[in-house]
C-alpha cells in the first residue's frame, strides 16, 4: 500500500509545519480530496487534518466578519450574521452540493477544491494539464460543457466548480494565511491563479501555507444582493452559470455594485468590467446588456460550452434586472 | 435473430389463428379474476421489515470464513492488444495472493448470447473473458488482482502495468452507418415491416410531419453495486449474485465451467434494482475463475466507474418518424426506421419501433431498424428497452402533427386506435387506452391546457402541458416452475427461483397465492431467490409476475388432484374430480355443491401427512401468439421553462394506466412512480458522455452523470382502469416498465406548449431551449 501518514493539527503553527513539504495535504470536511485520493488524482503521502482549527464566526472590531477556515459550509450559511449581513453568500452556500456535503465541507476546503473537469478525473485514460503538466488537454476537442469561456489558456479550460467563492469574490472578501514567511491577507480575487502555462497551480499558496480564515469586510449590499445559480439539474449538480451580485442605487443610478461569476472561468470571476460600465449608470436594460458584453468581451467559448456566452448575458441582465427593481 | 425464426413464429402465430381460443391457455378468463379477497389489496412488502432493518443479506454482504477480495483492472484502450504485462510489483504488493490475466485465466468457452430458443441463454457477450491479449473495447476487463483484503486488491490492481499496441477503433455513430446490419428479426418479431406503399402514402398526405429524433446512450445505475460472492466447494459452486436471471445464470455457469447442472447453486434473495442491468456479465465469470485459482472464497463487487466500464447500458438511437394523415386526422402512412447500436458481439437490439407496430392503426406502415456497430461494452437491455425512447420519437411526431393540424392531440390519437392489432390483425385481448385517456385528462385538468404554445407565464416562467402514450406489450415465459408444499397446520409455502429486486415479488405472488389456495394472506409464506428451487425464467420483459401466476395456478390444479387422491372414499369431496373442485376457505370444495367440502387440516391429519408437496410448470405461453396483448398508458406532465435561462423544472405529472388486474395498489403504484421517475431522467438529463475519439465514457460516476435529485421529482399521481385481461393469469399484465414509457415525449409535448420550441433531441438540456 502507499503508506499515508494521518496526523490531527492543534494549531495552524503545527498545521503550517506538518504541510510544509512534497506529499502533504491539508484535510478539512475531505469532501473533494477523499475522492480525488480514490480516483489516483491526488496521492498525498501526508495527511494534515485540519478540522479541529477555529470554526469561530466572529466580528471583528474593524466591523469585519471573520470566519475560521474550519468552519462547516453549513454552519457559515446558517449563521445570523452571514444572513442578515450577507445573505449572498449564504444563499451561495445553500446552492452548492448536498446537505450531507455541506455539513462535512469546510470554508478553507471550499476555497481548495479542484476542477470537476473529467479529463482531469480520468488518470487511466485521458490527458490533463493540470493533473500532469505537459501531457495535453483533452477536454478542448472533448466534453467541455462545463468548462470556461474567461480566462483559460491553451493548455486548461477548466472551469473552477465553488458556488462560495464566487459570493466571496463579490463580497471583496480576503484570505488570511499563515506558513513559514509569516502571515499574509490575499484577496479573494487574487487567491485562485488563472492556468497560463501552470494550470497544475491552482492557488497562490505557497508550500506550507494554511488558510485560517476568511475575512468579510462590512457589506453595504445586504438589501440588494443575489446569488443565482443555473444548472442541469435542481439540486447537486455544479453552475453552468452563476451570478454574484449586489449593488446600492441613488435617485435612480446604480451607486456602488459588485458583480461576480461562477462556472465560467478558471477563478470566481469578479466582473470588473462589468461593474464600470454600471457604476453611477441608470438601472436600464441597455446598460445591464453593456455590461455583459464588456465582461464577455474576451470569452473564447468552445463547441461544448459556447451557449455560456448568451446564459451569462441572460442571468446577469436578470439578476440586475430583479435587484434594481424592474420587472422582465 | 434469424429469418429461420420469423419463419417459425409467423407459422406459429398463424396456427394460433386458427385455434379456438378456449384451447388455449387463457381461453378461460382465470376464476380469481372475480374471486378475489388477498388480491388487490394494499399489502405492505414482505421484505420491508428485514430492509429497514438492515436484515436483508444483498450479494456483497455474504459473511464467509477464508473470504478473500478482488479488484479489476480495465482497458483504457478502445482496440489492440497488450503488448507488455508486468504484474510483478502486483504480485509482491502486501496482502496479494495472486494475480489472474489472460496469461493464466482457466481455460473456458464463451457464453452463448441472449436467445429466445435456449433458456439458459443469457450472456451479454460473446467475446472470450480474459482468455486472449485481444482488447476489443475501452473498460474490458484485461486483469484481476485478488488479495486479503478490498484495499490491499486496489491497490495492488493500480501497480499492474500494461503496454497496450493500438489499433483504429469504430467508435463514431456517423461514421458506422455506411456499414449498418439490417437484422431479420427483433427479439420476437420480424424486422421490417412494410405495408402499402407508405412513402407514397406520406408525399399524397394533405398533412404530414416527417422528423429526425435522438436519444443518447444510458448507463445502469441500480442502488446495488454488482456484486458477487463466489464459493467453491469441492467441484461445486456456489455464487452470491446480484442477479435478475438465477436459474438461467446457474445453467449457463455450469455449461461454461463443465459442471453438472447440480453442481452450481446461484443465490440472490434480494437485489437492489435490476433493471436488465443485473445479468451475466463478466464480473461473475472472473470471480468464479479467480476463486478457483485462489483455493478460497472470494468477493467482487465493482465501483460505480467499474459499471459503466463494463455493464452495457442503453444504446444511443437515431430515428425517423413520419406520419401522414387525411383531411380527418386518420393516419394513411406511419415510417418508423432509424440507427441504434448492437456490436456483433451483443445480444440486446435496442428495438424502438416494436411499440409502433401496435399502437396507431394507418393505410400503410414503414417500419425498419438498423444496427451500427462499434467497438463499445455491449449495450443491453435497460428499463423497457425500444419502447422508452421508441415512444419519445412517435408521440412527439404526433404532437407534432396535431399541432400542425390545430386538432387536439389526444383527439388525435384516439381517432387512429386500431380495433386489431395494425400489423398481425390478430385481437386484441384487452385495450382501454381511450378511456385511461378520458380518465386520466380529467383529473389532470387537460382542458384547462392552451393549445397555442407559449401563451401561459407567470414572471419569467413559461408554462406548458403536454401528453404522450405510453405501452408495454405482454409477454409469460416459459420454464415456470413452482412448488407449493401444503402443511397439515394450514400453512402453505411457495417456492421458486425468482427474483426479488425489490418490485414485491413476493408480496403479490403470497397475495396471489392466498387467494389461489383459499387461504389468509397470513398463511402464504413464499421462498425466493435461489437456483436450488424449482426454476423460474429471468425477471425480465415485465413478464415475471405473470410468468409466476401461471406456474403458481398449475401446482394448485396438481395439489387439488393430490388432495382428492389423499382424502380418498371416506371424504365428503370423494369422487370428485380435479375439474370439479376449488380450492376455497382453507379447503377444497365441490363447485357445485359447495356444502362437500374438507378441510386441508382434516385431510392432511386423516392422511397422517405433515405436509404435501407439488412442483408444477405454468402452461406454454400461447395467449400472446393468438391475441395482440398489451398495456398502455396515459401520461399528462405540465411543466415551466425560465424565459431567462432556460432551465425546465416539472410540476406535475399523471400516469393513467392500462393494465390489467392491478394485484397490490401499493406496489404497483410505487413502480408506475419509480418508472415515471426515470422516465424524467430520459427526458431532461440522463446522458452517458460516451468521447467518440477515444470510445471512452467519461462521466462514470453519479456526480456526473445525472439522475433526477428529489427536488427534481414533483408529485407524481397514478391512476389505472384495473380492467382485467380476459386472457392473462389473475387478468394482470406486466408493470415493471411502462411507467418509464411515454414520459419523456409528454415532457416534450409540454416543453413545446409552454416555449413554441420542439426539442427532438434528448436530453432536453437548457441550452436546447435558449
Amino acid at each position: 500500500m502507499t503508506p499515508i501518514s494521518y496526523s490531527r493539527a492543534t494549531s495552524v503553527a503545527e498545521a503550517g509545519r506538518l504541510a510544509d513539504g512534497a506529499g502533504a495535504r491539508l484535510l478539512g470536511g475531505g469532501t473533494n480530496l477523499v475522492d480525488l485520493m480514490r480516483k489516483g488524482v491526488e496521492r498525498p503521502s501526508r495527511l494534515v487534518d485540519v478540522s479541529g482549527l477555529s470554526d469561530a464566526i466572529e466580528l471583528a472590531r474593524s466591523g469585519s466578519l471573520v470566519i475560521g477556515a474550519a468552519a462547516r459550509n453549513s454552519a457559515v450559511a446558517a449563521h445570523p450574521l452571514v444572513r442578515q449581513r450577507y445573505p449572498m453568500l449564504a444563499r451561495a452556500i445553500l446552492a452548492g452540493a448536498s446537505a450531507q456535503i455541506r455539513n462535512m465541507a469546510t470554508v478553507g476546503g471550499n476555497l481548495m477544491q479542484r476542477t470537476r473537469c473529467l479529463y482531469f478525473a480520468d488518470v487511466a485514460g485521458s490527458r490533463c494539464n493540470k493533473r500532469e503538466p505537459g501531457s495535453g488537454c483533452d477536454a478542448v476537442g472533448g466534453f467541455n460543457r462545463y468548462h470556461a469561456v474567461l480566462g483559460t489558456s491553451p493548455a486548461c479550460i477548466a472551469a473552477h466548480p465553488s458556488d462560495m467563492c464566487v459570493a466571496l469574490a463579490a463580497l471583496d472578501a480576503r484570505v488570511q494565511v499563515s506558513g513559514p514567511g509569516g502571515d499574509r491577507m490575499i484577496p479573494l480575487v487574487d487567491f485562485h491563479r488563472l492556468p497560463g502555462d501552470r494550470p497544475d497551480r491552482d492557488t497562490v499558496l505557497d508550500p506550507g501555507e494554511v488558510i485560517v480564515a476568511v475575512e468579510l469586510p462590512a457589506s453595504p449590499f445586504a438589501g440588494r444582493s443575489a446569488y443565482r445559480k443555473v444548472r442541469d439539474r435542481s439540486s447537486y449538480a455544479f453552475a453552468l452559470v452563476s451570478v454574484a451580485a449586489g449593488l446600492t442605487m441613488r435617485e435612480g443610478r446604480i451607486e456602488e455594485v459588485a458583480i461576480a461569476f461562477g462556472g465560467i472561468a478558471p477563478k470566481p470571476w469578479r466582473a470588473s468590467r462589468a461593474e464600470a460600465v454600471l457604476r453611477g449608470g441608470p438601472a436600464a436594460g441597455a446598460a445591464f446588456a453593456a455590461a455583459a458584453d464588456a465582461e464577455l468581451a474576451d470569452a473564447a467559448p468552445l463547441a461544448g460550452n459556447a451557449f455560456k456566452l448568451a446564459l451569462t448575458r441572460r442571468t446577469l441582465e436578470a439578476v440586475l434586472s430583479e435587484l434594481t427593481g424592474g420587472s422582465l | 435473430m434469424s429469418k429461420t425464426q420469423n419463419a417459425i413464429i409467423s407459422s406459429v402465430r398463424t396456427v394460433m389463428g386458427w385455434v379456438p381460443a378456449q384451447w388455449l391457455p387463457g381461453g378461460t378468463p382465470d376464476p380469481l379474476i372475480e374471486r378475489r379477497a388477498a388480491i388487490g389489496r394494499q399489502a405492505s412488502r414482505l421484505d420491508g421489515p428485514l430492509k429497514v432493518a438492515g436484515e436483508a443479506r444483498f450479494a456483497a454482504e455474504v459473511a464467509m470464513d477464508r473470504l478473500c477480495y478482488a479488484a479489476l483492472v480495465h482497458s483504457p484502450v478502445t482496440r489492440g492488444r497488450i503488448t507488455r504485462l508486468d504484474t510483478g510489483a502486483a504480485e509482491t504488493a502486501p496482502g496479494v495472493i495472486l494475480v489472474m490475466t489472460h496469461r493464466t485465466m482457466p481455460r473456458i468457452g464463451t457464453l452463448p448470447l441472449i436467445g429466445i430458443t435456449d433458456l439458459s441463454a443469457v450472456g451479454n457477450s460473446s467475446i472470450p473473458i480474459m482468455l486472449d491479449a485481444e482488447i476489443r473495447y475501452n473498460g474490458q476487463v484485461v486483469a484481476a488482482v485478488v488479495a486479503e483484503t478490498q484495499e490491499q486488491a486496489d491497490h495492488a490492481a493500480s501497480l499492474i502495468e500494461i503496454d497496450y499496441a493500438i489499433d483504429a477503433a469504430r467508435t463514431r455513430f456517423q461514421d458506422a452507418r455506411p456499414d449498418a446490419r439490417t437484422p431479420a428479426s427483433l427479439l420476437m418479431d420480424k424486422n421490417h415491416v412494410s405495408i402499402g406503399n407508405a412513402e407514397r402514402e406520406l408525399k399524397r398526405a394533405p398533412h404530414r410531419v416527417d422528423n429526425m429524433y435522438r436519444t443518447p446512450a444510458q448507463n445502469h445505475n441500480a442502488i446495488e453495486l454488482h456484486a458477487v460472492t463466489a464459493a467453491w466447494e469441492g467441484d461445486s459452486l456456489v455464487l452470491h449474485d446480484a442477479t435478475q436471471m438465477i436459474a438461467p445464470s446457474a445453467a449457463a455457469l455450469a455449461k461454461l465451467f463443465g459442471l453438472k447442472r447440480e453442481q452450481v447453486r446461484v443465490l440472490s434473495p434480494f437485489v437492489g434494482g435490476g433493471f436488465g442491468g443485473k445479468g451475466l456479465w463478466d464480473h461473475q465469470i472472473v470471480a468464479i475463475a479467480a476463486a478457483r485459482l485462489a483455493g478460497r472464497p472470494l468477493r467482487l463487487m465493482l465501483s460505480r466507474e467499474g459499471v459503466y466500464r463494463m455493464i452495457g447500458g442503453r444504446s444511443p438511437s437515431e430515428q425517423r418518424v413520419a406520419i401522414g394523415a387525411d383531411a380527418e386526422g386518420r393516419f394513411t402512412a406511419l415510417l418508423h426506421t432509424g440507427y441504434s447500436v448492437m456490436p456483433p458481439y451483443g445480444a440486446c437490439p435496442e428495438p424502438y419501433t416494436l411499440g409502433t407496430r401496435a399502437l396507431y392503426g394507418a393505410r400503410s406502415f414503414e417500419i425498419m431498424q438498423r444496427h451500427l456497430d462499434l467497438d463499445i461494452v455491449p449495450n443491453t437491455f435497460m428499463r423497457a428497452p425500444g419502447e422508452a425512447i421508441g415512444s419519445f420519437a412517435v408521440e412527439s411526431a404526433i404532437d407534432e402533427l396535431a399541432h400542425a393540424m390545430g386538432v387536439d392531440p389526444i383527439a388525435l390519437r384516439l381517432r387512429n386506435l386500431p380495433e386489431r392489432h395494425p400489423i398481425s390483425g390478430a385481437p386484441f385481448s384487452q385495450h382501454a387506452l381511450g378511456q385511461a385517456y378520458a380518465e386520466g385528462a380529467k383529473r389532470f385538468g387537460w382542458d384547462r391546457r392552451h393549445a397555442e404554445p407559449g401563451t401561459v407565464r407567470e414572471g419569467e416562467w413559461r408554462i406548458g402541458m403536454g401528453c404522450a402514450t405510453g405501452s408495454f406489450p405482454y409477454a409469460r415465459m416459459p420454464g415456470a416452475n413452482v412448488r407449493i408444499t401444503l402443511r397439515g397446520d394450514g400453512t402453505a409455502v411457495i417456492a421458486c427461483s425468482a427474483q426479488e429486486m425489490g418490485m414485491g415479488t413476493a408480496t403479490v405472488q403470497a397475495q396471489h397465492a392466498a387467494d389461489r389456495l383459499g387461504l389468509p394472506l397470513e398463511a402464504i409464506s413464499v421462498e425466493l431467490g435461489d437456483s436450488a428451487l424449482p426454476a423460474a425464467p429471468m425477471a425480465g420483459g415485465s413478464s415475471q409476475t405473470a410468468s409466476i401466476a401461471g406456474a403458481i395456478a398449475a401446482a394448485a390444479t396438481k395439489l387439488a388432484g393430490e388432495l382428492l387422491r389423499l382424502a380418498g372414499n371416506d371424504s365428503p369431496i370423494a369422487g370428485l374430480r380435479a375439474g370439479e373442485v376449488q380450492l376455497v376457505e382453507e379447503g377444497i370444495a365441490s363447485i357445485a355443491d359447495p356444502t362437500r367440502r374438507e378441510s386441508y387440516r382434516s385431510i392432511l391429519a386423516r392422511a397422517a401427512r405433515e405436509a404435501i408437496a407439488v412442483t408444477a410448470a405454468g402452461s406454454a405461453p400461447l395467449e400472446f401468439l393468438k391475441f395482440a396483448m398489451h398495456s398502455s398508458s396515459a401520461i399528462f406532465c405540465e411543466l415551466r421553462v425560465s424565459a431567462v435561462t432556460g432551465e425546465v423544472r416539472v410540476d406535475r405529472l399523471l400516469g393513467s394506466f392500462d393494465c390489467g388486474t392491478i394485484l397490490n395498489p401499493k406496489t404497483a403504484a410505487s413502480q408506475f412512480r419509480g418508472g415515471m421517475i426515470m422516465g424524467l431522467g430520459l427526458a431532461l438529463m440522463e446522458e452517458t458522455l460516451f468521447d467518440e475519439r477515444s470510445g471512452r465514457i467519461m462521466n462514470p460516476s453519479l456526480a456526473d452523470y445525472h439522475i433526477p435529485a428529489h427536488l427534481d421529482v414533483p408529485e407524481i399521481d397514478v391512476i389505472w382502469t384495473g380492467i382485467p385481461d380476459p386472457r392473462s393469469p389473475l387478468g394482470a399484465r406486466g408493470i415493471g416498465e411502462i411507467g418509464i414509457t411515454g414520459v419523456a415525449a409528454a415532457v416534450a409535448n409540454a416543453v413545446f406548449n409552454a416555449t413554441g420550441k420542439r426539442i427532438r433531441d434528448l436530453p432536453i438540456t437548457l441550452d436546447k431551449l435558449l
